[in-house]
């Protein structure tokens, strides 16, 4: 005998698993609050930094390349290209849980690839990134940009700069990684056996976690 | 065994609030907000302001607005955490706002900092208003920069 959750009961009182949650996902949850602390102290110190420094690179003028057309300045087109891809790649991962939760195999399937094609055509936008940076002659350690006010900068801002997004990345290959192992999962049949595609929905809280933090770095770095 | 929750079970009370429609509309939402983020910006350069300094603060805090919704809509509709039970979305919300704190002390400490310094250091302010000399744009290509 159990119970379903109705809309007035919203609080646990006892008698049942009280997040109504299965485990795995809870704990997916409170790991990627602890992820959540460690890109906060990154972003953090980033502000820190930039805080107590007189003058900063300007964004704008950083980054205003686009591959193959070069620079055309058209500044953030880029960047607002790899953010799109991302959301995207997360609108998928969605839909892929949502056929889980229909227990249908192949639309899962298509969905978990549309998303893994999501997750490299983001790290190739990345890879192109830094390759143009580091072409410039950004690298840790090394500032080719002056300040917005036309004054000398110090190598702050490449070092966080690649520091974060690298670590950003970083994610974002392991979160791939994951979404090919699901999709090898699903089609050897082991959820299907399982009779549940609870696994593909913690791979995907992964996934969004990615995409939310590419959101505050997006802010962070390119807007302010 | 009145306390066991089957996974199957869990499914079915989910499964009525699995919606397309709504996925697509958060969908709609993040790509609106995230290209007024990029008008506003592009315009900031764009317009010359007679108080540029004020303009760009505002500006953040309109960003830091925008970029918190979308945020809240990526957690609450595609992480689903806007449908669980209340008491999983506070074991997640209420330790997420120490963040609050963490933001506020270490700005403060960075401003407080720089200000310190440019007090006391003068020899520092004066440096950091030197004009660095001006490169030419992309004159010489460094081996393996790609265009």
């Amino acid at each position: 005998m159990s119970q379903t959750i109705t809309a007035d009961r919203k609080w646990w009182s006892g008698g049942r698993s009280p997040f109504n949650v299965e485990y795995g996902k809870l704990m997916m949850w409170y790991f990627l609050m602890s992820d959540a602390f460690t890109f906060g102290a990154f972003l953090i110190s980033y502000g820190t930094i930039r805080f107590s420094s007189n003058s900063w690179p300007d964004p704008n003028h950083v980054f205003r390349s686009f591959p193959i057309i070069g620079e055309m300045h058209i500044p953030l087109a880029f960047v607002s290209l790899m953010t799109f891809i991302l959301i995207m790649s997360s609108v998928t991962m969605v839909l892929a849980v949502g056929a889980g939760h229909a227990n249908d195999k192949k639309k899962v399937m298509f969905y978990m690839f549309l998303t893994i094609l999501g997750g490299l055509a983001f790290l190739g936008c990345q890879a192109w990134e830094w390759t143009h940076m580091h072409g410039e002659g950004a690298w840790w350690g090394r500032n080719p940009f002056m300040n917005i006010d036309g004054s000398q900068s110090s190598t702050n801002f490449t070092n966080f700069f690649f520091t974060i997004t690298g670590f950003h990345g970083f994610h974002v290959f392991s979160g791939v990684i994951i979404n090919i192992i699901m999709l090898i999962m699903t089609w050897k049949g082991v959820f299907e056996k399982r009779g549940h595609y609870l696994m593909i929905e913690k791979a995907g809280l992964y996934w969004h976690f990615v995409d939310l933090v590419w959101v505050f770095v997006f802010t962070c770095f390119y807007l302010f | 065994m009145e306390n066991v929750h089957t996974v199957e079970e869990m499914q079915q009370a989910e499964e009525h609030s699995f919606d397309t429609k709504a996925i697509w509309k958060t969908f709609r939402i993040l790509l609106y907000i995230t290209v007024v983020e990029l008008i506003l910006a592009i315009s900031y350069y764009e317009i010359t302001f007679s108080n540029p300094h004020l303009v760009k603060h505002v500006l953040n805090g309109v960003f830091i607005m925008l970029t918190l919704a979308k945020a809240f809509f990526i957690i609450a509709e595609f992480m689903h955490l806007g449908h669980e039970l209340r008491n999983l979305i506070l074991t997640i919300a209420i330790p997420a706002m120490l963040f609050l704190w963490f933001i506020g002390a270490f700005l403060w400490d960075g401003n407080s900092f720089k200000n310190l310094r440019n007090n006391y250091d003068r020899q520092h302010l004066e440096q950091s208003k030197e004009k660095a000399p001006v490169k030419e744009e992309h004159e010489s290509k460094k081996p393996g920069s790609i265009e």
